[in-house]
């Protein structure tokens, strides 16, 4: 009986509490909603009666006059240069324009690098990068930006490729100007324990390139950060993404992964001490080792050993593949090397690094590629990262894999960013909009030199919305004179002049022969000029002036083709703009036992080149070849009179990462050389050969083999098909 | 307690005086569940008490009615925003925390009327009323919170927007007396003219700690990147004049400046280039021989000409918008709304929410130096650049600079997309135009890929009870080389599939899905079971397919793996009679579907039309057991802005005998019904996205006088 008097009456009190508690949270409730009725708790800021009597917060006189017309810019100028400077630089006040707006433009010098220096691999890389850059020149004035000889990379004391005594020695150098255009690249900084941004000498007004830089240390505008890479960094080429195909569901066998150092003391300690809290051995796996430095173990604490035990369980590499996010904490410094590995990998980079200037923050939108988490977060970086939706996962990691492509793979592309951003700023009128940077092909491939309109880009027709132009301009190379009104080239021009899509036609004359008189052309309804092409082979892809259509049909003197074979073909282009859509096909093949690229005419199953000898292909690839490719590419073009339409395919496909597209049935362009005479250069062996060395020598310049090969062609829907002819548009295809 | 366990244990004997034992026990519990409740009872409405006090005097009508607080004259000043605050160091993020719908919460202090020790007020205007209209439209928003223990950001309802109006110090003070200032963490100023004469500082002078800014009119060494944000200069000309929008082309006027203090170096510059260029170049200044008065600041002159302001904006393609003495221009606003394009001459000047919104696509930011060339930079801009950047500069204007909420909520969304980076908007949303966003595509697999052969694809074959038919086409599809799984979907709930041991023996994993309701949409689910990128969606009646055709479908497909890449080709056709889309099947020269009876496609379309398809398409499918297939093709083609690829020249897949149009098609009304598909579903996307195409793909050497052994594909039908 007691008992249960007991419990009674402890319920009853426990009822009487818990009735309280809701009769007071009823009661609020009440209280709010009468509040609600009565006024101002939904809308707190209130609708003040008044509203109308409010005074404006300026007077329009004098928000029209601004402030007025201020002190003279003249003076302002140089108060400026008196005070920001160093650590206060922009490119306003401590860049000379002037020293760039020469005849040759933006022109970099790199200073020699002096007997017995010691260079690092990865900065003799950078030097090498610049020097083999478009921007290069040997003579420093006319450069608009300086590159030391020093090594900075490395300016860890401790390190032995710190090189001592850099202040003396850039200060004894006559172009050295305090640092002004010069720009200094550098990826550590600083040393145990602190590992401060200091690098041992005065930068003064030059631009930092560095990597792990931190927000408040760098100068806005004017500083680049780049990220850090290791000595094997590969110059050119570079492996491409780990991206082969986009699963769905594209969530991996691991949410999340993290391997690597904890340091149990200093600097970067705290972060990657917690991550173990996250680990669940299930899907997150963040695995520390204690076992690293020569003394770990006295520092060692009481997780240590467990956690090296668990550390060896799993691989990295296995790890970085099947993770759908990695964690990238920071180290001791603020980069890591997981940054890139991670990025390649197509694995998402979970930030961990708070203050950490992303590489090339100007121009990359990171928020689309990475997740910014935040050291004080930790813990909330598992519900973070899960809440991410499988669209936004697929977004995310196509993204690394465009971002690792265009910018980081290799040493030569985060130089060249590096430069172009510089670039960027001191033309700031003809420079590229964050579209540029961010899409596909990515910012390297678009040269704001041609054009800052997206639209007259092959790459952003999606993007905006809109397709390509109705025209086409025909581009005919002629090298033969004109001796008779039967030869090809006459038959051409009718044919070429009779499409309803061509807007005009330009013959490049290249013959040795002066052009002929205006008369002896055939009269047009096209307009019809006769450009001169100093009888260079690379002639053909100059960016001519008048080319004004969005399409090229690039045609050789004797191609033989139907107008409705052009028009078919264009039709084709329009689908696919940013490629070659044409006639004739080509493959290129590994050869094992030469060791080397082969190239071939033979008819295949497959193809990769498609000659430009009848192709149409955008405008904008006129301009790419003609200033981004080297030069030294160029002139093999014009000595060898060869080989210039495959290296157009290189080129495209480089950019495009896709092969060209063979459009119907004719694969023979040209008409069979007649026995008697046959001058047609590439009847001749000797073309052939040429043309394999070529594929060779353009395949070392990228760095890799660009090439893609194709198994289709496209035909006209109806093409052959057991139907009336008279139902087919492209009939007379079928003929050829 | 252990004799009283020892007496207990005796019984009943010792019971009255348990009882006064009993007592005190009852009466000791009593009390403190008494107290408990007292607790209780306080901590549930004592604050509330307080906070509903608060709400109340809100509800007072007039601005005056706002409590009068006095500040004392030791009342502490904050100390001056500190230039190395960023979001990791200066700002709490724990406030903000995580949460679902990743949206910062904003709480707004009650109005309060500062005023000095003696009662002059801190500020000359008090509230003004486009800070008014930020901090109501703000408490409108979705941001907004009434509970200041939840929020994450706080706004001082003290109006600091021009900071001519106040009194420096006691601002700051009032300021530090905020309840929640604690240093300024987490609290938004809101400044649109900084600085004062002569030097004009490019940020508020007021002292604020740690408190973010957003200001217009910042200098990049005084804008704290990622922390503060930069704002326009509201120009209120904006709310009273209505300038409609223009069609962008070529205007009256290529340079057009109105300004009225420009410096005398500039203006003698100005004035070589309109000596140089005639015409296209107007310079306009203050009208001095009009009658002074309100009017003046909406007239401009050029010599005895006047000219309206800011209608004249209208009428050039570019207006000049130089520094004065401060950097941020309030005409800057007048010209985008103007859709006039602004050159941009302040150096150092951090442009309005440069940190989202992309300037060189809007407006064309000329070093000061470069004045004198301005004229030979702008012509060297293409028309239809210029023509996009007016457009774009009059959707800047409407989007973000047209009122004041536009600008607060702009401001919040961009801190809000630094808490949480993660759902951070796309830089298509902040800078397309509508009309851009509503043509435009990105493709969600926009990456190029050709995905390697292995492993290959999944046949899934949609089968009712054609137990027959679909054998042979289990047994037809087997032979293809880089099938890697078949996937039977049962779509018959009435009837069992048959026995294991009479389907036809295949090399590759064989299994069969039964439905829950005979629907066309299970074809398209996204079934687990299917574990390659690649799906082949076949009829269990298309047996005509020879192994080849489908192998270099497969192939095909590894080219374009966001596409539809399928045999049966159709049409759509605007039928000007009716006024309307009609399908077409016969056979013609363009196709712009690709029928699912027999198609590639990637895996991930399978969960776009599952979980992903506009309107009520899906279900309309459903109940019509009709179009499935159409639907498939109109959602590839609006997500990818491409057209389906029709491969080999295939049309019969049934029997040879059989016309082109097959089964379930022949139909006449279910022909009729397939128009009103294409209609019905161009009216749910808004849009007719289906693209028209001439090509099919063919294998290289199709029909080519070429030994037929050595050819890839040689066995290529022709119907």
């Amino acid at each position: 009986m007691q008992a249960r008097k007991k419990y009674v009456l402890l319920g009853l009190c426990t009822c009487c509490w818990l009735l309280l508690y809701y009769w007071g949270g009823l009661q609020d409730r009440l209280l709010g909603l009468i509040t609600h009725r009565r006024g101002e708790v939904a809308r707190p800021w209130p609708d003040w009666l008044d509203r109308v009597l409010l005074p404006d917060y300026a007077d329009q006189a004098e928000l029209q006059h601004g402030g007025g017309p201020g002190e003279s810019p003249r003076q302002r100028q140089q108060t400026w240069a008196g005070i920001y400077k160093d650590s206060h630089c922009r490119m306003d006040t401590c860049f000379d324009f002037a020293r760039c707006q020469g005849q040759s433009g933006f022109r970099v010098y790199v200073y020699p690098t002096e007997k017995g220096e010691q260079v690092s691999e990865s900065y003799r890389k950078i030097l090498t990068s610049v020097a083999e850059s478009r921007y290069y020149t040997s003579d420093p004035r006319e450069a608009c930006l300086f590159v030391l000889g020093i090594d900075t990379l490395d300016r860890d004391q401790l390190s032995s490729q710190f090189v001592p005594n850099v202040d003396e020695r850039i200060r004894g150098y006559p172009l050295w100007n305090d640092g002004r255009n010069h720009v200094i690249f550098n990826l550590y900084s600083g040393t145990w324990p602190n590992y401060t941004e200091d690098l041992g000498f005065n930068v003064g007004q030059a631009i930092l390139a560095k990597a792990s830089l931190n927000t408040e240390h760098f100068r806005p505008g004017f500083d680049i950060s780049i990220p850090l890479f290791s000595k094997d960094h590969p110059q050119k080429g570079g492996e491409r993404g780990w991206l082969v195909r986009n699963t769905v569901p594209p969530q991996r066998k691991y949410l999340l992964m993290f391997k690597g150092k904890r340091y149990l003391t200093g600097i970067g300690s705290d972060t990657r001490n917690a991550l173990h809290h996250i680990h669940n051995g299930k899907d997150i796996v963040s695995l520390t080792t204690c076992r690293h430095g020569k003394d770990w173990e006295k520092h060692k604490d009481a997780r240590c050993d467990h956690d090296n035990q668990e550390y060896e369980r799993f691989d990295y590499q296995e790890l970085l593949h099947n993770s759908t996010f990695c964690l990238v904490p920071r180290g001791r410094r603020l980069g890591s090397f997981r940054f890139l590995e991670s990025l390649q990998a197509a694995c998402i980079p979970v930030l961990l690094s708070n203050g950490w200037e992303l590489p090339f923050s100007d121009v990359i939108q990171w928020n689309q590629a990475v997740i910014e988490g935040d050291e004080r977060l930790l813990l909330q970086v598992p519900s973070t990262v899960r809440a991410v939706g499988s669209d936004r996962v697929l977004a995310l990691r196509q993204r690394t894999q465009m971002l690792w492509e265009a910018y980081f793979s290799t040493v030569d592309k985060i130089v060249l960013t590096t430069l172009e951003i510089i670039k960027d700023r001191v033309y700031s009128h003809v420079s590229r909009n964050k579209l540029m940077w961010n899409a596909l092909p990515g910012g390297l491939l678009v040269l704001p030199e041609y054009s800052t309109h997206l639209a007259h880009y092959p790459f952003y027709y999606l993007n905006l919305g809109i397709s390509p132009g109705q025209e086409f301009t025909a581009v005919i190379h002629a090298t033969s004179p004109l001796v008779s009104q039967s030869q090809p080239i006459m038959k051409l021009l009718q044919v070429v002049s009779k499409s309803k899509y061509c807007s005009q036609i330009i013959i490049l004359w290249n013959s040795e022969k002066p052009p002929p008189h205006r008369s002896k052309w055939p009269p047009m309804p096209v307009p019809l000029t006769v450009t001169d092409g100093r009888r260079k082979t690379s002639s053909r892809f100059l960016p001519h002036a008048a080319i004004e259509t969005d399409a090229v049909l690039s045609l050789d003197e004797d191609t033989v083709l139907l107008t409705n074979e052009i028009n078919f073909a264009f039709h084709v282009w329009r689908s696919f703009p940013e490629r070659i859509a044409g006639y004739p096909p080509r493959s290129h093949f590994w050869d094992p036992v030469k060791r080397a690229w082969g190239y071939t005419s033979k008819w295949t199953n497959e193809y990769s080149i498609v000659l430009t000898g009848a192709a149409f292909y955008h405008r904008y690839y006129h301009h790419l070849f003609s200033h981004y490719l080297p030069p030294s590419l160029r002139a093999l073009v014009d000595r060898t009179l060869n080989c210039d339409d495959i290296l157009m395919n290189f080129l495209v496909s480089a950019v495009t990462h896709l092969p060209p597209i063979k459009v119907a049935q004719r694969k023979q362009y040209k008409e069979m050389p007649a026995l008697q005479g046959s001058k047609a250069p590439w009847a001749n062996p000797e073309h052939f050969t040429q043309r394999q060395e070529c594929v060779n020598t353009f395949a070392s310049w990228f760095g890799y083999m660009p090439l893609v090969h194709s198994q289709f062609r496209l035909d006209p829907v109806l093409f052959k098909d057991h139907v009336s002819v008279f139902r087919k548009k492209y009939k007379d295809l079928e003929r050829v | 307690m252990c004799t009283s366990g020892k007496y207990s244990s005796r019984g009943p004997a010792l019971i009255p005086r348990m009882k006064t034992k009993h007592r005190i026990y009852y009466i000791t519990l009593f009390s403190v569940v008494l107290l408990g409740l007292i607790a209780t009872g306080m901590f549930q409405f004592w604050p509330h008490s307080i906070e509903s006090s608060a709400e109340w005097s809100l509800d007072r009508r007039s601005v005056h009615d706002a409590p009068l607080v006095r500040i004392p004259v030791s009342s502490p000043i904050p100390e001056r925003g500190d230039l190395s605050c960023r979001m990791h160091t200066c700002f709490d993020v724990y406030r903000c925390g995580y949460n679902p719908k990743n949206k910062i919460k904003v709480y707004i202090y009650p109005l309060q009327r500062f005023v000095d020790d003696v009662g002059v007020p801190i500020s000359s205007t008090g509230l003004s009323r486009e800070y008014n209209d930020l901090l109501s439209a703000i408490s409108d928003s979705d941001f907004y919170t009434d509970d200041v223990s939840r929020a994450c950001l706080f706004i001082p309802s003290i109006d600091v927007l021009n900071q001519n109006s106040l009194r420096i110090r006691e601002t700051a003070q009032a300021l530090a007396m905020l309840p929640r200032w604690d240093k300024g963490m987490n609290h938004l100023l809101f400044n649109m003219l900084p600085g004062g004469p002569p030097d004009y500082n490019t940020a508020l002078d007021v002292p604020r700690d740690r408190a973010l800014l957003a200001g217009g009119g910042f200098s990049t060494w005084t804008y704290r990147q990622g922390y503060d944000v930069s704002i326009p200069v509201y120009s209120p000309l904006s709310a009273e004049v209505d300038l409609p929008e223009r069609q962008p082309g070529p205007r009256r006027y290529f340079i057009l400046s109105t300004q009225t203090a420009i410096h005398r170096e500039y203006r003698v510059e100005l004035e070589r280039l309109k000596e140089e260029n005639g015409e296209a170049v107007l310079l306009l200044d203050k009208c001095t021989n009009l009658s002074q008065g309100l009017a003046s600041i909406r007239k401009r002159c050029y010599k005895s000409q006047v000219y309206d302001y800011p209608q004249i904006l209208q009428e050039s393609s570019f207006c000049v918008v130089l520094r004065g003495a401060r950097l941020g221009q309030a005409t800057l606003s007048d010209v985008l709304q103007a859709g006039c394009v602004p050159v941009i001459m302040a150096d150092s000047y951090i442009l309005p929410f440069s940190e989202v919104l992309d300037w060189k696509r809007a407006s064309v930011v000329i070093p000061e130096e470069k004045l004198p060339e301005m004229y030979t930079i702008l012509k060297s801009i293409p028309h239809r650049q210029v023509e996009e950047m007016q457009r774009q500069a009059r959707w800047f204007w409407e989007a973000y600079f047209s009122s004041m909420k536009a600008i607060g909520m702009t401001t919040l969304q961009i801190i809000n997309d630094r808490i949480y980076p993660y759902a951070a908007r796309t830089y298509e949303e902040w800078n397309n135009p509508p009309i851009v966003k509503w043509s435009s595509v990105n493709s969600p697999l926009f990456l190029p890929l050709i995905p390697p052969r292995l492993p290959g694809f999944t046949a899934v074959v949609l089968t009712y009870d054609r137990i027959e038919s679909l054998f042979r086409v289990i047994t037809e599809i087997s032979k293809v080389p880089s099938l890697a799984k078949l996937l039977v979907v049962w779509n018959n709930q009435n009837k069992s599939p048959p026995e294991e041991s009479l389907w036809p023996k295949v090399a590759v994993p064989l299994k069969v899905v039964r439905t829950k309701e005979n629907k066309l949409s299970n074809r398209f689910f996204p079934f687990d079971e299917i574990e390659t990128e690649a799906v082949l969606a076949i009829d269990d009646d298309i047996i005509m397919l020879t192994s080849d055709e489908l192998q270099f479908g497969y192939e095909v497909w590894r080219e374009f793996p966001d596409r539809l890449v399928g045999y049966p080709g159709r049409l759509h056709l605007w039928d000007h009679e009716m006024g309307k889309w009609k399908y077409e099947s016969e056979w013609t020269n363009e196709v712009s579907m690709v029928l699912t009876g027999a198609a590639f496609y990637h895996k991930y379309f399978n969960y776009l039309y599952t979980y992903k398809m506009p309107g009520d398409i899906k279900n309309w499918v459903d109940a019509h057991m009709n179009c499935e297939d159409i639907a498939m093709n109109f959602l590839v083609a609006n997500i990818t802005g491409k057209a389906p690829i029709k491969v080999t020249p295939r049309k019969k897949f049934k029997c040879p005998e059989c016309t082109a149009i097959d089964g379930l098609s022949l139909d006449q009304t279910h022909m009729v019904e397939r128009s009103e598909c294409i209609n019905k579903f161009a009216s749910v996307f808004g849009t007719m996205p289906l693209k028209v195409v001439e090509h099919r793909a063919d294998p290289v050497l199709y029909k080519d006088d070429f030994p037929e052994k050595l050819k890839s594909f040689p066995n290529i039908g022709s119907l």
